[in-house]
């Protein structure tokens, strides 16, 4: 067999704070293969985040092993890693900050493809329209500067920005968290249409079941910084075996399932369907 | 924690007419391609104790509706027009009005953190400023308190720990409920709450959720609530708006707007919920 695309070995990361050293991420492993999807989920603060930011090498991790097509990113100093950068991008959780105001959408978006160094202007600007185009964003607002778009739109620039390097891997955290429903739908289509295509490998982080269920083969399950079940999708979501992940399943609010239950007290209405 | 100051004791208008009445609300947006009309007639009222939620796709004008009738939009962006009261006060004809209401009147979980937090300040600092601002607490020690007591209630983990900590290191979750922490802070009789648990899982999601609805029992707190998730609006609201473009186009009662909705595009957005498949809840459990 060969070896997978994405290899993570007992990652640990620890953020030093005024109180000392926090423990956010403690020896986590797994491992996704070329053109497959690895869902992350768990609850807020478990640590989902931190080890999106590990992969991505925007933070170093404390110890454990990354490796990315056979070569191990944690022991690589930053100037290694700058020319496999555009192999590996992330959408990141916040839209807000992540976004460099100075820039408008269209200058966000065709940044990637001109460090790389890739394509002349024409392409470029040809490019970011069709990105555009393909996460729903109309062409009418190229010009504009980040803050001038609504929480939906300025999540769909980072998706656009994140893809426009064709990355080998990208790492999506929380990345469809603002959007309704039919946009949800139109961006995870587009996902799946890449990987079809290109092979491109997803780590996928969301708390939204649903959407892990359409777009994941595989997940592992968070909880305090470790990881406690993990499996293929089907099986996780089917027979969960942690309380944490069966809480989750009965938890999922799905709004056609809900005429029996009386608003006002839903934690315990949710317990009671159980 | 900004912007925030005493009001003055309610007035009759607060017991009697609606907490929040919005009559023909329009917000056009000066953007250098021309103006461009974000908010295009809208009308609605929230009485004491109800929920009223404009769920709509992205895009569609919710949050510049919140930012509008707050007049938190800056002036040289924004004409903000129509008739908006809160509490019985005309808050667009009166500049300084609004500044009289915000914060012990009425409060803004915003979607986005930032615009709220500073990132320089610690999580604690500015909690317990709002707070003190809201004239919810009579010392700093006392303020410290009510700060912890509020990131329980929204189950943040070792609240004292998170105090202490700056915005930019508490998770995405964490800080969305910081946000809803400080907002409650000053007890406001209006919350207009923008996506307030989009970032959550459904787990956290479901016990923020009844701290709103318990709080809203206890003080009959009107609320304000944009949400993409259908799934929330139907369990918190009395009634629901549809908003597409800048307009409702479809409002009535919660369960109606879910049940029978009327528009195709309602009908669109509950197709669309990715709905997860049955499970088997005899399988042995594990530690976890
Ligand atoms: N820069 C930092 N310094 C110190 N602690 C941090 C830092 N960043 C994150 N943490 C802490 O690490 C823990 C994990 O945070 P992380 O952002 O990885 O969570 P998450 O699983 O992504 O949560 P969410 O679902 O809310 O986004 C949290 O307790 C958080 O407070
Ligand atoms: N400063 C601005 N300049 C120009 N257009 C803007 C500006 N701010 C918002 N818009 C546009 O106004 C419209 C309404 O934005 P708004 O933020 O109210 O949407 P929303 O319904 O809250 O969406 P979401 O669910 O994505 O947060 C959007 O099409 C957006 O692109
Ligand atoms: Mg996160
Ligand atoms: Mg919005």
């Amino acid at each position: 067999m060969s070896e997978p695309f994405l290899a993570v070995e007992g990652l640990t990361l620890d953020y030093s704070t005024k109180a000392g050293p926090f423990r956010a991420v403690d020896d986590v492993s797994f491992s996704v293969d070329k053109g497959r999807t690895l869902a992350i989920v768990g609850e807020s603060g478990c640590g989902k985040s931190s080890v999106a930011k590990c992969i991505m090498r925007l933070v170093a991790p404390t110890a454990g092993r990354i490796s990315l097509d056979g070569t191990d990113l944690a022991g690589l100093k930053e100037a290694q890693l700058r020319p496999l950068r555009h192999r590996f991008q992330m959408v990141f959780q916040d839209p807000y900050g992540s976004l460099d105001p100075h820039l408008s959408a269209q200058e966000i978006v065709a940044e990637p493809m001109k460090t790389q160094g890739l394509r002349s202007k024409a392409e470029r600007s040809k490019e970011v329209a069709r990105l555009f185009d393909a996460v729903g964003l109309p062409s009418t607002s190229l010009e504009r500067r980040a803050h001038e778009f609504s929480g939906g739109q300025r999540q769909r620039i980072g998706i656009a920005r994140a893809l426009a390097s064709k990355p080998d891997l990208l790492v999506c955290d929380e990345a469809t968290s603002a959007l309704d429903v039919s946009v949800q739908a139109q961006v995870l289509r587009l996902l799946q249409d890449i990987q079809q295509e290109t092979g491109i490998t997803y780590v996928f982080i969301s708390h939204n079941l649903g959407v892990v269920q359409e777009i994941s083969d595989s997940i592992v399950v968070m909880r305090r910084g470790e990881i406690v079940e993990s499996g293929a999708t089907a099986d996780v979501l089917q027979t969960p075996r942690t309380d944490y992940a069966r809480t989750l399943r009965r938890a999922a609010l799905d709004p056609s399932a809900m005429t029996g239950i009386k608003p006002r007290h839903i934690v315990s209405a949710l317990a009671a369907s159980a | 924690m900004k912007t925030q100051t005493l009001t003055p004791p309610r007035g009759d208008s607060a017991t009697t007419g609606p907490l929040l009445s919005v009559e023909n609300l329009c917000v056009e947006l000066m953007t250098a391609s021309g103006i461009v009309r974000a908010v295009d007639g809208v009308s609605f009222e929230i009485g004491r104790g109800e929920t009223v939620t404009i769920i709509g796709e992205s895009g569609s004008g919710k949050s510049t509706t919140a930012m509008g009738l707050l007049k938190l939009l800056p002036r040289d962006l924004a004409v903000v027009s129509g008739d908006v009261s809160i509490t019985g006060v005309d808050v667009l004809a009166d500049r300084r009005a609004i500044r009289k209401v915000r914060g012990r009147t009425v409060a803004l979980i915003p979607q986005d953190p930032m615009t709220a937090l500073s990132p320089v300040l610690t999580v604690g600092s500015q909690l317990c400023e709002a707070i003190l601002v809201a004239g919810r607490a009579g010392s700093k020690a006392e303020a410290r308190d009510r700060a912890e007591e509020l990131l329980r209630k929204v189950h943040i983990r070792d609240p004292e720990a998170q105090l202490r900590k700056f915005p930019h290191q508490l998770s995405g979750g964490m800080l969305q409920r910081v946000l809803i922490a400080a907002a409650l802070a000053g007890e406001p009789d209006l919350l207009i709450a923008d996506e307030p648990t989009s970032a959550l899982d459904v787990t956290v999601q479901a016990g923020i959720l009844d701290l709103l609805l318990e709080i809203q029992e206890a003080n009959g707190t009107g609320i304000l609530m944009i949400t993409h998730d259908i799934g929330v609006a139907r369990l918190v609201s009395d009634r629901i708006h549809v908003m597409k473009n800048g307009r409702f186009v479809e409002s009535g009662d919660a369960v109606d707007v879910v049940e029978n909705p009327r528009e195709t595009y309602t009908q669109h957005l509950l197709d669309s919920v990715p709905r997860l498949g049955a499970w088997d809840e005899s399988a042995a459990p594990k530690e976890g």
